[in-house]
């Protein structure tokens, strides 16, 4: 509105208080993002619990700063008590699919800052490529990156990463996807993945990981004993999708090992026995882990802090998966309804507007097993040409 | 950028794996006037040293395309594009100019190699192409002219040892055929360019291949529109459909109403001058793409009405003006006057023959509720049929704007609801529900059709739905030969509702590209594998 009087004091600081302050830790699960903001006559102050909160009050403050037709910029008298819903408000970005620049990593990450995102899931390997650069094991990008010269990440990339989205309070949790989504991994790892069968004789082709073998756990031993070691946040990603039995049911000492089990003919079991065995690595290295809802939905025996991560719309429906994991006492991430890869004509915003992670039949205690949810842009369409706009 | 074949091929394009050789390829001795004797059996493997063919990343599929797995080398220090000997196109032809180094650069942009120096003598090494020759063979290569509906996109190019030969009547075909040889020009596994001794016979199917770019409901930057001219020439499209102004704005700034775009525009910053418009025109020229305004009415002009008062129909209540506005006020002289002299300006600002005029989607709640209209409706004999007010309205348009000798396109509702077109007018069906009907009756009416309703590109999906839109055959409507002939061409179209310069390219490309094979290749050419390896290798090359 034009009024004929001179402005106010000028504001020349903004004040920021912090009570503890943790400026050179890692941000977590548990971190407080808590802050409260007060502009009013000639004062401007910020008050947070940890700097996780400064971090989004400033977001807050720069997005009330306005600019008015001479060009001045002004803010209004405002008082902003503000906090989180949900501790968890994660996106996905897929590496492996297609290979993402740094750049468009890091930019990705300044976007998220922008809208207060605070986990970065990063699914970096799966089928098609292998572009993180072991230090443990360098043939796994050598030979299974699209081009291990240019579409790899390098433990410097990745501290990049990590550095960067901390600086945003935003934390990295990589997602190394197994047994299945590993075929990137079979030419750097011989021996790691299953053979399968025609009959009596190997196809050529290969499958999910091979969980009978020894050396198999070696090698994740191995490999999730470096991943622990680069990825400073207490979580990991382990996968655990969509794990095609087929392979499997092909390969004459699988089944060997099936009927020494006593598995029968549930393949479900075995994929449980692979599981059961990486968590417990995975605990021994002081990690806890998400895993892809299946790991749940298949009984797999998982410890009572376990993350279950809901993605599918069938055969249950989301909410009531998010309904089941909570009532067996687990902590649950949504993604179901937000995969953002799935672009539709219009504006679809709505719909992931619209959706409520909490609409399902629970007690409260349920309820609050709800630590957030993730949007995802899985890459089988996307690359840097077109992931900006596809995402925001 | 672009960058040459070969190394470049994606893991999609290795994981097909199948160097699919098609039905067109033989292995042959291609030595001009050398007889043919029986063609040698084609080798088990007709792969180069880069593993990958050179057919692999041709896109669109020329007519006919025959390659010897003989290869030549090419030296970024010496290869030259000239014109040959005979061309009535000489220094002269800036376009032409222009393309060879543009050409230049696509194919060799990325080599350090590129001072100017000549073959060692004596040494070693493969048999060279030294140039590629472009041979105008009509008397009047067309050389500044606009391209037209008619021009000849015709060429014939054969890559021998050392020079090679592009034949075409006009400078257009010229255009597309230096867009082939650069599709062909790869590079081996040593960086080494390398071009594979062929033949080729090509010519578009359709003569009207266009792409419709709206900057109304949001605005284009200049840079935008001029990068989707070049992407479209990589796909030898030769039409611009530029629907300019619409309802939400009018960033066409024009010399005799230049409160249009003052009060119509978005913002100053949101329109385009008349600089920027000779801009467009012949940076599309130079490509061999017509720009076809289109400044669609009587409805869709909302934003014309900010600029030019009385212009718009003022809707009712009753007997209470609403304040708001509907179609254009087709019972106005004022109307029909500022009509002729804008589409004068129109007619002289684009040199195309044809202007689009649109006639889409029209309104007609506000005419009906103004006492005036309602007035003239009862004086001119049109009883309720508020379609014959809209067809007096483009009949009186399409006069003037005939008058200023254009041709005219009009969406399909100027046919359906039977105004009184001239009989070269072109119709553009885009109504999706039974298009294939309207293709029909307009044809069978007498009318050229472009088709545009299976390819409005702005409506996302999920997944590859480039092949749903590779898959149509626009000639799949019941018809005579004769008919069918009518069907000139189409258009995929990016409607600007959700578009901008922050998503129009990678919405817009390569999905167009499966339109433009559609448009340009033979009708037999289907097949999705094929298609996809190509289009994979052509994707990455325009990047």
């Amino acid at each position: 509105a034009e009024n004929e009087q001179p402005w106010e004091t000028p504001c020349t600081q903004l004040l920021v208080f912090v009570a503890a302050p943790d400026c050179d830790g890692f941000p977590s699960l548990e971190s407080k993002e808590d802050y409260k903001l007060s502009v009013s006559g000639g004062s401007l102050q910020l008050f947070a619990d940890a700097v996780w909160g400064a971090l989004r009050g400033l977001e807050t403050f720069s997005q009330l700063v306005g600019r008015d037709e001479n060009g001045t910029y002004y803010i209004n008298e405002t008082e902003i008590v503000d906090f989180p819903r949900f501790a968890h408000r994660g996106l996905l970005l897929d590496t492996s699919r297609h290979y993402l620049p740094l750049k468009a990593i890091l930019e990705t990450l300044d976007v998220m800052a922008y809208n207060k995102f605070n986990v970065f899931h990063w699914h970096v390997v799966d089928d098609p490529s292998f572009p993180y650069e072991s230090l443990t094991f360098p043939e796994l990008s050598k030979q299974g990156a699209f081009n291990a010269m240019t579409h790899v990440y390098t433990a410097s990339d990745v501290q990049t990463v990590i550095e960067y989205a901390r600086l945003r309070g935003i934390r990295v949790i990589a997602e190394f996807d197994t047994p299945g989504h590993t075929l990137s991994w079979g030419p750097g790892a011989p021996g790691l993945l299953t053979p399968c069968y025609l009959g009596e004789d190997p196809s050529g082709t290969y499958g999910p990981i091979n969980p009978i073998l020894n050396s198999t756990y070696q090698f994740v031993s191995g490999l999730f004993q470096e991943v622990s070691t680069v990825f400073p946040d207490f979580f990991l990603h382990l996968g655990g999708d969509e794990v095609d039995f087929t392979c499997w049911k092909s390969n004459p000492k699988i089944r060997a090992f099936m009927k020494e089990m006593g598995f029968g003919e549930d393949y479900k079991k075995l994929e449980s026995f692979y599981i059961q065995r990486l968590l417990d690595i995975v605990s021994s290295l002081g990690k806890g882990y998400i895993v892809w809802q299946e790991v749940f939905d298949n009984s797999v025996k998982v410890r009572p802090d376990t993350i279950i991560h809901v993605w599918k719309e069938n055969p249950t429906p989301y909410m009531q998966e998010m309904a089941n994991v909570t009532k067996a006492g687990y902590r649950a991430l949504l993604s179901a309804p937000w995969y953002l890869n799935r672009i539709s004509y219009g504006q679809d915003w709505m719909a992931a507007y619209k959706v409520e992670p909490l609409d399902f039949e629970g007690v409260p205690e349920q309820k609050r097993r709800v630590i957030g949810g993730e949007a995802c842009m899985w890459g089988e369409y996307v690359d840097v040409t077109n992931l900006t706009p596809r995402l925001w | 950028g672009r960058r040459a074949m070969g190394r470049a091929m994606g893991l999609a394009g290795l994981l097909l794996g199948l160097f699919l050789v098609p039905a067109v390829l033989v292995s042959t001795s291609l030595r001009h006037g050398a007889p043919q004797t029986e063609p040698p059996p084609v080798p088990a493997e007709l792969e180069l040293a880069s593993g990958a063919v050179p057919e692999d990343s041709v896109w669109p599929l020329p007519q006919r395309l025959r390659t010897s797995p003989r290869q030549l080398q090419l030296a970024p220090s010496r290869f030259q594009l000239v014109h040959g000997a005979g061309s009535s196109a000489g220094p002269a032809c800036g376009l032409l100019e222009d393309a060879f180094r543009r050409y230049y650069e696509y194919m060799f942009g990325q080599s350090r190699r590129r001072q100017r120096g000549h073959r060692p003598q004596g040494r070693r090494g493969g048999p060279e192409l030294s140039q590629l020759e472009v041979v105008i063979e009509s008397r009047e290569p067309a050389c500044h002219s606009h391209p037209r509906l008619g021009s000849s996109e015709a060429y014939h190019l054969t890559v021998t040892e050392p020079v090679a030969i592009l034949k075409a009547d006009e400078v257009w075909g010229a255009l597309r055929g230096l867009e082939t040889f650069s599709q062909l020009v790869h590079e081996d596994d040593y960086g080494s360019f390398l071009v594979n001794e062929s033949e080729i016979d090509d010519f578009p199917r359709f003569a009207h291949r266009g792409i419709l770019l709206d900057t109304s409901r949001h605005y284009l930057p200049l840079k935008s529109i001029l990068t989707n001219l070049d992407a479209m020439a990589f796909n030898k499209f030769n039409v611009l459909h530029w629907h300019i102004v619409d309802d939400q704005s009018f960033p066409y700034q024009s010399i005799y109403f230049p409160e249009l775009s003052d009060k119509g525009a978005y913002s100053y910053n949101h329109i385009y001058t008349p600089a920027d418009v000779q801009l467009v025109i012949e940076y599309a020229r130079l490509r061999g793409i017509r720009v076809i305004p289109e400044f669609d009415t009587p409805g869709h002009t909302q934003s014309w009405g900010k600029g030019q008062k009385d212009l718009l129909t003022p809707c009712y209540n009753g007997e209470q003006p609403t304040g708001s506005f509907g179609p254009v006020n087709p019972i106005l002289n004022t109307t029909y006057d500022f009509m002729t002299k804008f589409f004068k300006e129109i007619s002289s600002v684009f040199p195309d023959a044809y202007i689009h005029l649109g006639g889409d989607e029209v309104n007609f709640d506000c005419w009906r509720s103004n006492p005036e209209v309602k007035e003239f409706m009862k004086k001119q004999g049109f009883g309720n049929d508020y379609a014959k007010l809209e067809s007096y309205y483009i009949q009186k348009i399409l006069d003037i704007v005939s008058s200023y000798n254009k041709g005219y396109i009009v969406w399909q509702e100027v046919f359906d609801n039977k105004a009184q077109l001239k009989p070269d007018t072109v119709v553009q069906v885009w109504m999706q529900n039974n298009y294939a009907h309207e293709l029909s009756s307009v044809t069978e009416a007498g009318f050229t059709a472009i088709l545009a309703a299976p390819w409005y590109l702005d409506y996302i999906s999920y997944g590859q739905d480039w092949k749903k839109y590779y898959s149509i055959e626009p000639l799949n409507f019941p018809g005579s030969e004769k008919q069918k002939k009518l069907l000139i061409g189409g258009e995929a179209c990016l409607w600007g509702e959700f578009v901008d310069a922050t998503n129009l390219t990678p919405r817009l490309w390569p999905r167009s590209s499966a339109v433009g094979e559609r448009l340009w290749s033979s009708r037999n050419v289907t097949d999705l594998h094929d298609a996809y390896k190509r289009l994979t290798n052509h994707r990455c090359r325009m990047l």
